[in-house]
């Protein structure tokens, strides 16, 4: 079919977390330019399959964009050449025949590779089960229009929750900092009233848990939000250092 | 004070001290570039001297200038720290980066930067804090400070050097002086761009107004 | 075995209230010894998996994906319906009940769906205790939206992300459990049998993704909350990696497989490209609120759509069903779009494909801006404009989607849509208190059967997942372990355990042995093509009887010709994909028997042989109305019959027209 594509790929492959990986280099041919950049990865793994060679692990699953699994970095960017999509809603077309393509895993030794280009972002479940919900048994619930929320703030929590935990921001950052990421949990029940008796604690546990992982700090180049496939405001790393900086500077909580 | 060990021991805390040092740096330069601007009066340098000889002998300024040699260090201290910790966090990198499709690249070279300053600084206090503070070699009246300034700006490699550590220095704030309002939480929709802007042309301004003493001293501008 | 569904004697309106405060309790100290498994930790699964943490059983819970957080429950887009009647538009539990029944074209049990719908309120205040940031008006109250199949507004949203605030809620209750250590989470863990002791659930075999190791858990109960099987078509709206695994093992210990053949096809999605695509993608059942559905009149007309007149377009739904038109129920959208393009009247490509348009409702809401703003003697193309920037911001996220898939921009011409496979209202049969025929083997969410008959109305599947997880689950559980509390803790040396984990070895070791030309892939498409041919949006007798035997060839093919690269004790995709295959390639099988024994149209079931003149499904209530569950006997099946006894509601042909 004409337009479609001949590449070469340049994809990380290691065999587990204690072997050093390499680049290895591969050709794809005939690509449609309609295919998502993982289903030229079902390609290459289907021809490496036949081949007798063993094909490459990757993460993915929903393939639409939300679940937050697929996490390359595409010629040095995490998902690829194009803004506010993830890896798998990168489609072809955005690259011409005759490209080199470089494929590396997420970057960060609290993300550990597990083989290729699968990496493990357990440390995220962590800092969740630090501090990263509001303390409500089922059941304890009242009705739900008990509390107006202010559409405002409403809209506001709700930016700060679309985070899919994908992990681009700790990718993307040089200090592979996981501060957009945590900024964006603690933010989003930062400006509920159900999120409040437990605010300071919170800030406190989540960071204390963050730093423990091994991320590094925050320099506020701004690479995670320009990174990041939801759009996550670098505001809400802003208000992290405050909600931060209240809770241990006035705060009379432990 | 164990409430405060936040401060050493989380990434935010860090961050916050590396931010307060450098606004209080920030504001140091902003009375040295008014002081240093005397010599404009092209008036052979005296306002400047009698300006430079009160900052050398009275008693207050004399005591926070320990405390500016103390925030100093910790600005140097805890940078270097946390750009080892940040190296630490990544201990393979990427084969390809193609970092500036995000951020700027004096963001992501503050330690770099950092460390061309401190280079600069060391050369510049050797010429001047040392011979001024530490020596006879100022006085009122054989030689002053103003005269050592032109002495030093005669050569122009070390004029070269001034201009390239304000050249650091530009870029050093412009990322600088936002991050650290970032860094204490103020972000805020209607303020920050304003902020933004005012870090931008004060990272311009005050370097470049620094850098054109030693170009004027060296072209004889300024008598 | 006979069949009994234990629904609670007495009025409707009182059966899970009466129940709920009458059924066997578990002392706070008891608790603490009895432990559960749950498989899966989407909505159900991390719902019932806190839930009961909370009450103080030892939970554990597996999950295939790298975080719990990934379960696909994530991709929901459009909303959680719930009868809390905020719009005083006359909703109530009935309603929902009643549009629900209805919805499922009279296929879904009474009791279940009723205590479903008297639940649903307390799920939307427990969602916003946790912190779920659900829309809001500006007064600061919840806001609604209306759905397909219903008069009323009782669907709750956040955006187009409904399905992942209430995941992300869920989960976050799920890893404070997880940080307390009252849940232990096992990630990257793919259940592969489970084991019966004396005829009860009591553990599982389960395979470490990472290191390959094959793992023995033992529970007291075991609860499958692994969604639903629509993989089975190959394309699908689902996630690459929902399978059928778990419950098809427990089915094949010895669980009822209820109605495996209803399945819904929804009707708005991006039709397919070409032979490389691996997934399908939903444009959400939201957009047909402000979008035409036609095609050209003429055959085979090649024009730009643009360029064809209003007068040689066939607004095929709304001349067909005059009263609903655009927002008729899924199923019936879909028939439609396949008549059409059977027809020969599809465009795109491939034929494939029905037209989408906003262009209508940009006028429309380009006029009332142009009101707005005062300009009275606008030009066409200006309201149109601002008819688009409106557009935009009720569903910017959803177009950019699709000019990502497509490379084509949806404001300008319409969007092409195809209907594709989207959710298994079928799955393991369960009793009132969720449980499947073996003791203490539980379903909940997408892997039951219960709620949604043989069609499931849009914003219902978030619902059932967390009634099942939050409101159910702990109160029916107590029924079955408040007699177990004198078991204790079995070994897992047990002979039961020893000979589960080796079936499920020498079954990996095979699949790693055959070491033939094809790859899984090949095979999985293989299949869906005959699922989708023959058992997808309109089934026959004789076409079924051919899938079954095309689906018994892929079945010998696959154990002979397969090649399933690597080794088993390592990270190994190939492994997991082929092991999901090959059961789907079983279900398959079961899947086009059930189709074929059902001989009536029925919501997504839709029977050539049963059809009105016009050719609307025709339900045969006589010889049909009941729940076929399927007992498995060495790739044999016998089935039950469950009767459906409707009392408090009148059963009627639907009619949308």
């Amino acid at each position: 079919m004409s337009g479609n594509m001949n590449l070469t790929l340049k994809i990380w492959r290691q065999r587990n977390t204690k072997t050093k990986g390499a680049l290895v280099d591969y050709k794809v041919k005939d690509i449609s330019p309609d295919m998502s950049f993982l289903e030229m990865f079902d390609v290459l793994n289907e021809d490496l399959i036949s081949k007798g060679d063993e094909p490459v692990a990757f993460d993915h699953d929903c393939r639409e964009g939300i679940c937050g699994m697929c996490s390359m970095h595409i010629n040095g960017r995490p998902h690829g050449p194009k803004d506010a999509i993830t890896t798998c809603q990168l489609h072809m077309r955005s690259f011409s025949d005759g490209d080199t393509i470089v494929v590396e895993p997420w970057r960060a030794n609290a993300f550990p590779i597990i083989k290729d280009l699968t990496v493990d972002r357990s440390a995220f479940d962590r800092i969740i089960a630090s501090g990263g919900y509001i303390s409500v048994n089922t059941g304890n619930a009242q009705d739900g229009n008990v509390l107006p929320i202010a559409k405002q703030d409403a809209d506001i929590a709700f930016a700060a929750a679309a985070c899919i935990g994908c992990g681009a921001c700790v990718a993307a950052c040089k200090n592979a900092s996981a501060m957009l990421f945590v900024s964006a949990k603690v933010n989003q029940l930062a400006h509920l009233p159900q999120g409040q008796p437990e605010r300071m604690t919170r800030v406190k546990a989540m960071v204390a848990q963050m730093d423990k992982e091994g991320f590094g700090a925050c320099t506020n180049t701004g690479a995670c939000s320009a990174e990041c496939p939801k759009e996550i405001s670098l505001v809400n790393i802003a208000a992290m250092n405050r909600e931060y900086l209240k809770a241990n500077l006035i705060s009379t909580e432990d | 004070m164990a409430a405060l060990t936040f401060i050493l021991k989380s990434s935010i805390g860090n961050k916050l001290i590396m931010g307060l040092t450098g606004l209080f740096l920030i504001a140091f330069l902003m009375v040295h570039c008014i002081i240093n601007s005397m010599i404009f009066m092209n008036d052979g340098g005296v306002i400047f001297n009698e300006a430079a000889e009160f900052m050398g002998k009275n008693v207050a300024i004399r005591t926070m200038e320990i405390g500016l040699f103390a925030g100093l260090f910790i600005h140097i201290f805890q940078g270097l720290n946390l750009v080892f910790k940040n190296r630490k966090a990544r201990s393979v990198n990427y084969s390809v980066q193609n970092g500036n499709k995000s951020s700027k690249w004096y963001s992501r070279s503050m330690g770099l930067l950092g460390t061309l300053l401190l280079i600069f600084l060391i050369i510049h206090l050797r010429h001047f804090w040392y011979v001024s503070r530490l020596t006879n070699e100022i006085s009122s009246d054989t030689n002053t400070l103003f005269d050592e300034m032109k002495k030093v700006f005669a050569s122009f490699w070390v004029v070269l050097i001034y201009v390239l550590g304000m050249i650091s220095l530009a870029y050093h704030l412009m990322h600088g002086f936002q991050s650290s309002f970032q860094t204490m939480g103020w972000n805020h929709k209607k303020y920050t761009p304003a902020l933004k802007m005012i870090g931008f042309w004060f990272s311009v301004i005050i370097p470049f107004i620094f850098s054109t003493m030693p170009i004027a001293l060296f072209l004889g501008l300024i008598k | 075995m006979p069949i009994n569904s234990n629904i609670p004697e007495g009025q409707l309106e009182n059966k899970w209230t009466k129940y709920k405060s009458t059924i066997p309790l578990v002392n706070p100290a008891n608790k603490r010894s009895l432990e559960i498994l749950i498989v899966g930790s989407g909505l159900a699964g991390a719902s019932a998996a806190t839930s009961l943490a909370e009450l103080g059983y030892k939970v554990k819970c597996f999950c295939f994906q790298d975080s719990p957080r990934r379960a696909h429950s994530i991709a929901a887009q459009g909303g959680i319906n719930a009868a809390k009647n905020y719009q005083n538009d006359g909703d109530s539990v009935y309603r929902l009940f009643y549009d629900t029944i209805k919805g499922g074209d009279y296929r879904a049990r009474e009791a279940n769906v009723y205590r479903l719908a008297e639940i649903s309120p307390n799920i939307i205040d427990q969602c916003v205790a946790q912190g779920v940031p659900f829309a809001r008006e500006y007064g600061g109250m919840l806001s609604n939206r209306s759905f397909g199949g219903t008069q009323v507004q009782r669907t709750f949203y956040a955006a187009g992300q409904t399905g992942q605030q209430l995941l992300l809620g869920a989960y976050s209750a799920l890893e404070r459990q997880v940080g307390m250590g009252s849940v232990e989470m096992l990630s990257r863990h793919e259940m592969l049998e489970v084991v019966i002791i004396d005829g009860k659930a009591r553990g599982l075999i389960a395979r470490n993704l990472i290191t390959g190791e094959l793992e023995r858990h033992f529970g007291h109960a075991v609860l499958l909350c692994s969604g639903g099987y629509g993989n089975v078509f190959y394309l699908s709206t689902n996630a690459m990696g929902s399978n059928t695994t778990a419950i098809w093992k427990a089915h094949k210990k010895g669980a009822y497989f209820g109605n495996p053949c209803f399945t819904q096809i929804h009707p708005t999605c991006i039709p397919v490209s070409g032979d490389h695509q691996s997934k399908l993608t939903l444009m959400s059942e939201s957009l047909r609120n402000d979008g035409r559905i036609w095609v050209p009149k003429k055959a085979g007309d090649e024009r730009n759509p643009i360029d064809i007149p209003e007068s040689e377009r066939d607004y095929y739904l709304e001349r067909r069903y005059p009263a609903f038109g655009n927002l008729v129920p899924r199923d019936v959208a879909s028939r439609a779009a396949k008549e059409r393009c059977d027809a020969g009247f599809g465009v795109g490509n491939s034929k494939m494909a029905v037209y989408l348009d906003f262009k209508f409702n940009m006028m429309r809401y380009g006029k009332v801006e142009a009101t707005k703003q005062g300009l009275l003697n606008a030009q066409d193309s200006e309201i149109l404009a601002l008819g688009k920037q409106v557009v935009k911001e009720k569903y910017g996220n959803l177009f950019d989607m699709y000019q990502q898939i497509t490379g084509e921009n949806p404001y300008e011409s319409p969007m092409r849509i195809y209907p594709a496979v989207h959710y298994t209202m079928g799955g393991l049969w369960v009793d009132y208190n969720l449980m499947t025929n073996v003791p203490g083997m539980y379903a909940l969410g997408e892997a039951n059967f219960s709620d949604h008959g043989a069609n499931r109305l849009g914003a219902s599947a978030l619902m059932q997942g967390l009634a099942d997880g939050y409101f159910v689950i702990p109160y029916t559980i107590g029924a079955y372990l408040s007699k177990e509390i004198a078991t204790k803790a079995i070994s897992t040396d047990h002979a039961a355990f020893e000979e589960a984990e080796n079936s499920v070895k020498e079954r990996l070791e095979k699949l790693l042995s055959i070491k033939g030309s094809k790859t899984v892939d090949h095979f999985h498409k293989r299949l869906g093509k005959v699922m989708w041919d023959k058992c997808g949006m309109a089934r026959n007798a004789e076409g079924l009887k051919e899938a079954i035997l095309e689906i018994q060839a892929i079945r010998a093919d696959f154990w002979t010709q397969v090649r399933v690269p690597g080794e088993m004790n390592d990270l190994n995709p190939e492994l997991e994909k082929a092991g999901r295959v090959a059961d789907f390639i079983e279900l398959g099988e079961l899947m086009c028997m059930d189709a074929l024994a059902r001989n009536e149209s029925c919501g997504g079931h839709f029977r050539e042989e049963s059809q009105t003149e016009e050719g609307e499904a025709m339900r045969d209530d006589e010889n049909y109305s009941y729940v076929a569950a399927w007992q498995y006997n060495d790739m044999n099946w016998q089935m039950q019959k469950e009767e459906l006894k409707f009392e408090n509601i009148k059963i009627a042909q639907r009619s949308y027209k």
